[in-house]
This record gives C-alpha cells, sequence and structure tokens, in this order.
C-alpha cells in the first residue's frame, strides 16, 4: 500500500517535471519524486527490519536542501534575465 | 705557409665584413658617436664610415698582396727544391672508417701560376676598386665580398683534393653570385646573380656525379693519387671509363667557365661591378673550368672521346660567342661574349691535349681581358655611367691613358705580335691543327675564323668607343675626365703585362706536369707558315674594322641593312635565352603550377585536409540537431532511455 504510493508520488513528479514548463513548479515535482523514493526507502526498511533504508533517507535530505539551495538562485537569475519563468524560452544552447 | 696564404683574405673578409659594414656601424657608433659628430656627417651613416675608407681600403687591398708576395715566396722554394711538389695539410676534416678527409695545399707549378694570377691580378683589381667605387655607399662590404673571392679562389687553386676544390669552387659561385647582385635594389641585378648561381648549379650536379665516381672506383679524391692512378694501363687501370668521369667533370667546368650550353650567364653577369666583371667574369672565376681540366689531365689523356668533346664544345663556344659580339652595343656585354670566345679558345687548346698552352691562354687572357675590362669601367667611370658605345666616341684624347691601355690590350686579344695574345693564341691555332690528340683541319679552321672575329669586334669596339666622332650627349660630354691614379695606374701596370706577358713561354715552363701533345709530322713545315697567316688574320680583321668604322656611319648601317636576317640573330644571341625559356622555363612553370601546385598541393594534399575536416563538421551539424536547448526534451529523451533500460534489464537479467 505504502510502496503504491511511493509509485504514485514519483510518477505524478516524473509526470509534472516533463509537462509543466514552470521553472518553481518543476522543481515542485521534482521534490515530489525524491519524497516518493524516500517513502520507498522508509517502507523497504520498515519491511525488512534494518536501519539501512532510514538512514539513507537522512543522506537524501542534505542532498535534496544542498540541490534545492543552489537550485532558487538559479532561478532567480534567469529570471532576472527574462522576465519569465517558462523553461522554453531559454534554449539559448540549443545546436 | 700555404694555409697562411688562403687565409689572409678570408681575414680580410671577416675584418672588413664586421667592422665597415652596417653591422660595424651599429658596432662602432656608441664609441664615437659624440653629437659634434653626428652633426658633422648627418647623412645616414656614422663616423665609421668615413674614418673607415682608408682603412678598409689597406685591409682589402694590403693582405692580397701579402698573399701574393707569400706566393712568390713559395714559388721561389718551390724552385730550391727541385720543383718537387709541397703538400701541406692543413687538418683532418673527418675520418670514417678507413676514409680520411683532409684540408690539404699541394703547390707545384700549376697551382703556383694559378695562385700568382688570382693574387696578383686580384690584388691589382683591388687597388682599381678603391678609386672605382669610392662614391659607393657599401665600400665596405665590396671589399669584403672581394676578399671572400679570392678566399675561395685560392682555396680552389691550391687544394689538394677534389673536395677542397669543390668547396672553393661553391665559394666562388657565392661570391660572384654576391657581387653580381652588389646593387641589389635594381631587381634586374638580383635576377642576373640568381641566374648565374642556378646555371651553375646544373654543372656542379655533373661534376658532384664526377667525384662520386672518382672515389667509389679509387677511394681517393687527391687529385696528383687520381692522375697517377689514371697513368697506370693495362690490370692496374682503374676500373672506371676515363671518358665517363672526363665528361661529368667537363659538365662542371662548362658551368663555371661557360661553355655551351651553359654559357648563358656570364653577359648577364656584367650587371655587378665593372672590378667585379674584370676579377671574376674574366680574369679568375672562370677559369677555374680550365684549370680544373688541365689539373686532371691524367683522367683526359686516357680520355680522347671527352676530350673531342671538350674541343669541339670549345669551338663552338668561341665561334658562337665571337658572332654575337660582332653587333653588340653595351660596351661591357662585348667583353663578356670576348671572354665567352676566349674561354672557347682554352678549352680547344685542352680539347687536343695542349693543357700548358691552355694554362698559357689563362694568364695572358687574364692580363689582356682584366685590362680591358677595368679600361670599360674607366670610360663608363668617365661618362657617368654609360654603357653604350653608340653614345661615345671621340674619347681618345680626353681620356688619353685609358684608350692607350685599351687599345694596347685591344690588340693584345687580337692576336697582333709581339703583344701577349698572339703567342698564346697563335699556340692554340697551331696544336688545334696538328696536335695528334684530336687536332684536326675543321677545328683549325673554325678557330682561326674566330680569331678573324676576335679581331674584328676589339677593333669596332676600340673604334666606336674613342675614335669615331662624338655622339655623347652634351651633358655627359661635359664632365668626361680621366680616372684617378689608383686606376690608371693599374691600367698601365696591366697594359705592360699584356705587351710582355707573352714572353713568359709558360708552356715549357709547365712541360715537366703536362706535357705537350706530339705533332704531326706532316705538318711541320706549315709551323711558320701558320704563324704569318694568324698575323695576317689579325690584321685583317683590324682593316676591315677600320674600313667598316673609320669611315662615315652610313657604310656600318649599310651593312647591317644587307644581312638583316643574320644581324636580328646575332643580336638576339642566336635567342638562346629565349629557347631556354620556351623549353624549359616555362613547362617547368606550367608544370610547376598545374600538376604541383593547383593538383598537387591545392587539391591533393589540402583537399584531403580540408575534406577531413568538412567530413567531421558535417557530422556534428547533424548531431547538433538533437541539442534544441529544451529542457523538456532533455526530460522525454531521459524518461525513454530510464524505460527502455527498465525493460531491457527486466528481459535479461
Amino acid at each position: 500500500m505504502l510502496l503504491a504510493l511511493a509509485v504514485a508520488l514519483f510518477a505524478i513528479g516524473l509526470l509534472g517535471v516533463i509537462v509543466r514548463r514552470n521553472v518553481l513548479v518543476m522543481l515542485m515535482c521534482m521534490e515530489l519524486m525524491l519524497n516518493g523514493v524516500n517513502l520507498s526507502l522508509v517502507t523497504f526498511a520498515q519491511q525488512t527490519g534494518t536501519t539501512v533504508g532510514a538512514v539513507l533517507v537522512f543522506l537524501t535530505f542534505v542532498v535534496a536542501t544542498a540541490e534545492i539551495a543552489l537550485a532558487i538562485p538559479i532561478v532567480l537569475l534567469l529570471v532576472r534575465r527574462k522576465h519569465t519563468l517558462d523553461l522554453s524560452t531559454y534554449n539559448e544552447l540549443n545546436g | 705557409m700555404l694555409t697562411l696564404i688562403v687565409l689572409l683574405p678570408l681575414l680580410g673578409f671577416a675584418l672588413n665584413g664586421v667592422l665597415a659594414t652596417r653591422l660595424g656601424n651599429t658596432l662602432w657608433a656608441p664609441a664615437g658617436g659624440t653629437p659634434a659628430d653626428e652633426h658633422d656627417h648627418g647623412h645616414g651613416h656614422g663616423p665609421a664610415v668615413h674614418l673607415g675608407h682608408k682603412l678598409v681600403a689597406l685591409i682589402g687591398c694590403g693582405l692580397p698582396l701579402l698573399s701574393f708576395v707569400l706566393v712568390l715566396q713559395m714559388l721561389g722554394q718551390l724552385q730550391t727544391m727541385g720543383y718537387a711538389p709541397i703538400v701541406e695539410t692543413a687538418y683532418e676534416w673527418a675520418s670514417v672508417g678507413d676514409s680520411r678527409f683532409e684540408i690539404a695545399f699541394y703547390f707545384d707549378r700549376l697551382s703556383a701560376v694559378m695562385a700568382l694570377i688570382v693574387t696578383g691580378v686580384g690584388s691589382v683589381i683591388h687597388v682599381y676598386s678603391v678609386g672605382y667605387m669610392a662614391h659607393d655607399r657599401s665600400f665596405g662590404r665590396f671589399f669584403a665580398y672581394l676578399n671572400l673571392f679570392l678566399f675561395f679562389m685560392l682555396l680552389l687553386v691550391l687544394g689538394r683534393s677534389l673536395l677542397v676544390l669543390f668547396v672553393g669552387w661553391e665559394g666562388v659561385g657565392l661570391a660572384s653570385y654576391l657581387l653580381i647582385g652588389f646593387w641589389f635594389d635594381d631587381l634586374a641585378n638580383a635576377r642576373a646573380g640568381k641566374k648565374a648561381f642556378v646555371t651553375n648549379r646544373i654543372g656542379d650536379a655533373g661534376f658532384l656525379l664526377g667525384m662520386f665516381l672518382l672515389y667509389q672506383t679509387l677511394g681517393t679524391l687527391d687529385m696528383d693519387r687520381i692522375n697517377a692512378a689514371f697513368a697506370f694501363t693495362g690490370s692496374a687501370a682503374p676500373a672506371v671509363g676515363a671518358s665517363l668521369v672526363g665528361v661529368l667533370l667537363f659538365i662542371g667546368a662548362m658551368g663555371k667557365s661557360a661553355q655551351i650550353p651553359l654559357h648563358v650567364w656570364l653577359p648577364d653577369a656584367m650587371a655587378g661591378p665593372t672590378p667585379v666583371s674584370a676579377l671574376i667574369h674574366a680574369a679568375t672565376m672562370v677559369t677555374a673550368g680550365v684549370y680544373l681540366v688541365a689539373r686532371m689531365s691524367g683522367i683526359y689523356m686516357q680520355a680522347p672521346e671527352a676530350s673531342m668533346l671538350i674541343a669541339w664544345v670549345g669551338a663552338g663556344t668561341a665561334f658562337f660567342a665571337a658572332s654575337v659580339a660582332l653587333v653588340q652595343t653595351d660596351i661591357k656585354k662585348v667583353l663578356a661574349y670576348s671572354t665567352l670566345s676566349q674561354l672557347g679558345f682554352m678549352f680547344i687548346a685542352l680539347g687536343v691535349g695542349a693543357y700548358g698552352v691552355a694554362i698559357f691562354h689563362v694568364v695572358t687572357h687574364a692580363f689582356f681581358k682584366a685590362c680591358l675590362f677595368l679600361g670599360a669601367g674607366s670610360v663608363i667611370h668617365a661618362l657617368g655611367g654609360e654603357q653604350d658605345v653608340r653614345k661615345m666616341g671621340g674619347l681618345a684624347r680626353r681620356i688619353p691613358i685609358t684608350f692607350v691601355t685599351f687599345a694596347i690590350a685591344t690588340a693584345a686579344i687580337a692576336g697582333l705580335p709581339p703583344l701577349a695574345g698572339f703567342f698564346s693564341k697563335d699556340e692554340i691555332l697551331w696544336f688545334a691543327l696538328a696536335s695528334t690528340r684530336g687536332g684536326s683541319v675543321w677545328l683549325w679552321g673554325v678557330a682561326t675564323l674566330t680569331a678573324l672575329m676576335t679581331a674584328f669586334y676589339m677593333f669596332r669596339l676600340l673604334w666606336l668607343t674613342f675614335i669615331v666622332p662624338s655622339h655623347m650627349e652634351p651633358k655627359v660630354e661635359h664632365h668626361v675626365h680621366e680616372s684617378p691614379l689608383s686606376m690608371t695606374g693599374v691600367l698601365m701596370l696591366l697594359a705592360l703585362l699584356s705587351s710582355v706577358g707573352g714572353f713568359l713561354h709558360l708552356p715549357h715552363f709547365l712541360q715537366p706536369l703536362l706535357p705537350l701533345p706530339a705533332v704531326d709530322p706532316h705538318l711541320h713545315h706549315l709551323e711558320k707558315p701558320l704563324i704569318v697567316l694568324a698575323v695576317l688574320v689579325a690584321l685583317a680583321g683590324l682593316a676591315a674594322a677600320v674600313y667598316v668604322y673609320g669611315a662615315p656611319a652610313s657604310r656600318a648601317q649599310a651593312l647591317q641593312a644587307r644581312f638583316a636576317g643574320i644581324h636580328r640573330w646575332l643580336s638576339g644571341k642566336y635567342f638562346v635565352d629565349e629557347l631556354y625559356e620556351a623549353a624549359i622555363g616555362r613547362p617547368l612553370v606550367w608544370v610547376s603550377d598545374r600538376v604541383f601546385l593547383r593538383l598537387g598541393d591545392r587539391r591533393l594534399i589540402d583537399g584531403a585536409l580540408n575534406g577531413m575536416a568538412a567530413l567531421g563538421q558535417r557530422c556534428a551539424a547533424l548531431l547538433s540537431r538533437v541539442q534544441t536547448g529544451q529542457l523538456h526534451l532533455y526530460a522525454w529523451l531521459v524518461l525513454i532511455g530510464m524505460i527502455a533500460t527498465v525493460l531491457w534489464s527486466w528481459r535479461h537479467v
């Protein structure tokens, strides 16, 4: 049951990243995916009766925090350049 | 001592080359360049140039003269030793396995004669140059080059092995190139220097091949040893055709001595300053080929075919050049073709085995041709650079010393007794007819006809320059003046030598080394009549020249109109340059341009590289389409990749 919830969270997050154009929404969806993974980790830890999974969750939290701390300033800089959050307008790197 | 003789001019080159050129100026200027000095000489050259003029002349003339004195002393030493060759090894240059290459000098009768001419005539021409080049900007550079030339020329005539000779051979070529293009800011001069250099390379290729062949079969390049090896006949004879080696070496001599078909560079070489024409392109360097053949006479004695080739090439060149000289209007060009013609005479003598006579003619020719060239230089000097004989005339009374010396040298080259040219030329004619080593009536006929033309064109030159009424432009005529003593003194000395040089009788002196060929006994009774005939031929040339040019100009013009076709051929120099241009120059340019440049370089090499680069670029362009810059596309691709991975691992794991 919890596993199914984790998969659902992950799938919704992935769909959001792919479909939405708004940077902030995409970041939020990525958090959703991350949380889906965390949930699955905890679930497995409980099922197997070990603590390894639970410990790994803390590691993921730290990484996620660092990631957001970097991502938000990047978004800020992007917005300063073009005054929009729409990612499809940022295509300067096309070949 | 021999080493010192050779090295003294090199020292002169080093001193003058470093201190008296622009390089020296920059070195000296900080030391002597006080502000007051610079104010005095504020024409672009520092005080060193003015200070140095006398010093440069002293170094440039003094060291060759010292060499000359040393050669004389060596000659005395040679005499006391009964003319046994003196060998002096300077040092061992390289030693590879059993082969040892030494820088060794060799002094015998032949080397002595050549070294005397080189240093003696060379020195007086140096002295002449002091006056001639006095107003030239590159005074120091000129003397540096002249001394460099003397160094290499002495290396050439004193070297024991062909290797040393070859170093000198190439070195005089270099000096010749530098001096022809001495006034290199005129493109034509630079081009003439290049032409001389390139033409000589063709001859040098033959020379090198001959050297390789000799070294391969004999294991030595020492010329005395080579001659000795070829003197053996029968089973001990070297396993190489003497004629093959002889022809190869002769190709080298053809280049240096400007024989047909490699003669084209010498007339153009007159672009250099006149003392250079006298020293390098008349008296010494161009006779190097004659010296080489005479020095290697041991080979040519065994090579009748090569000797015959030499005789006929010489005869051809003599006739060809004399006929061209008949119609030239540039005073130096006439003398240049005359030099070619006289070199042809020397080769006739070499071809019929009269090596000593050829060297005799080298010596007398050095005297009178140097005198003629320097006289021409004096005329050009007097006229402020005019070289066209049609714009001269009437100079006999204006510059009498030049006129008298020029006239003596003219009579000498024409073969009037008792001047120098008479003796040597007469002996050449005699051996061309009577030598048992290839003398023939035909050879003699061509040579005699050439002698007739020689007398004609030389007296024509004398008349046009000095005797006919003046055709000078008034501006030029105004400042005609006799040259300074340093020039006229040299002219008088050379004129004196041209008059008495014939009594040296060098063939007799060289007889032990270069024996004269046997004479056909049936022709013995002709010797005296032939001498008379030779004098008559010279007088006939003189008479014809006086008849045509001593009269009003209409007579020469009528003659020219009568033989317009021949005149065009002759004044076009038989169109040899044009032929070479069409037959060699243009095809080479075409091949270089079309095949090597456009096809090979641009299409094949550049094309392959550019093609590969273009291929990479095109592939990259194709792949870069994937990089749209749209983050969502990348996300989709990641998703597809993930799904594919999962599916794949599902199947396979």
